[in-house]
C-alpha cells in the first residue's frame, strides 16, 4: 500500500506544480498506478534505499531517483529500474 | 528485491483483487531550475512522527490519512516509527530511519552543491492506506499545498 500511497501524493504534488519523483518497490504496482516518475528498486519492503548505516549506498538511490527529474527524455508516466543502465 | 511473495498468503490474496488507483491523466511538472539551484522536500510513508507528535492511528479503518510535517532539523535517531503494516521487517528503519527518511543523506547533497536547498519540513504518512480516496480528496491537496508555499521545486518520496 505504501506504494500507491506515495505516487497518489505525488500525483497530487505534480498538480500542484511541483516535481516528483518516487521510490517504488513493487514494479508490477507502479505500472498500475501510474506516478509521474518513478525508481523502481529491487530491495525488500522496509529497505527502500538498501543497506541501512550505508550512506554510500543509499545516496546512490537518491542520486538516481533525482537525476530522473533532470532528465529531459523523460514522458509521463516514466518509470526506471535501479541501477539505471 | 520487493516482491509480493514476502507477504503472507492473506495479504497476497487481498492484494491480487486489490482495486489499486490508476492515476489518470498523469500530472507532470518539469523541474523549472537545474537540481543545484532547487528546492528539495521529502516525503515518506514510514509513519514516522517527531517526538511529542501524536501517532498515526492504527486502528483508523481504511488506513489513517493524515500527515506530520516533519522539521528539517531533526535528529533522525529521534524519530519514532510508527507504521502499523505487519508486512515487512521494521528493523532496517529502526537502526537506521535514513533508510525510509533519509534527511541526512540529502543534506550532504545540499552540502556538496547538488540539490540547491532543503526545505524546512518535510511530509511524513503512514502509507497503509486501504482505502485511499480521503488521502486523495481530503489530506494530500492541504499537504501538498504546504509545500507550494514554501517554495518547494521538487519532492523525493520514498514508501516502505
Amino acid at each position: 500500500m505504501c506504494n500507491q500511497t506515495v505516487c497518489l501524493v505525488a500525483a497530487e504534488l505534480e498538480r500542484q506544480g511541483i516535481s516528483t519523483v518516487a521510490i517504488q518497490l513493487l514494479r508490477n504496482v507502479a505500472e498500475k498506478v501510474r506516478p509521474p516518475r518513478a525508481l523502481f528498486v529491487p530491495f525488500k519492503h522496509g529497505y527502500p534505499l538498501d543497506t541501512p548505516g550505508d550512506p554510500a549506498r543509499q545516496t546512490a538511490v537518491i542520486e538516481a531517483a533525482l537525476k530522473m527529474l533532470e532528465d529531459p527524455s523523460l514522458t509521463a508516466p516514466a518509470l526506471r529500474d535501479y541501477p539505471i543502465k | 528485491m520487493g516482491e509480493t511473495s514476502e507477504f503472507s498468503l492473506t495479504v497476497r490474496l487481498f492484494l491480487k483483487g486489490y482495486p489499486w488507483r490508476k492515476i489518470d491523466p498523469v500530472p507532470w511538472t518539469p523541474l523549472k531550475k537545474p537540481l543545484s539551484e532547487a528546492k528539495l522536500a521529502l516525503v515518506s510513508s514510514a509513519g514516522f512522527v517527531m517526538p511529542g507528535q501524536p501517532h498515526f492511528d492504527e486502528s483508523f479503518k481504511g488506513g489513517d490519512p493524515s500527515f506530520r510535517e516533519i522539521s528539517s532539523t531533526v535528529d533522525v535517531k529521534t524519530l519514532v516509527e510508527t507504521h502499523r503494516s505487519e508486512s515487512f521487517d521494521h528493523a532496517g528503519l529502526e537502526k537506521d530511519p535514513n533508510v525510509g527518511f533519509p534527511i541526512d543523506r540529502v543534506r550532504e547533497l545540499a552540502g556538496a552543491g547538488k540539490i540547491g536547498s532543503i526545505n524546512h519540513r518535510h511530509l511524513s504518512c503512514m502509507g497503509s492506506i486501504t482505502a485511499p480516496g480521503r488521502l486523495i480528496v481530503n489530506t494530500a491537496p492541504p499537504a501538498a499545498k504546504t509545500l507550494v508555499e514554501d517554495g518547494v521545486d521538487a519532492a523525493l518520496l520514498v514508501p516502505v
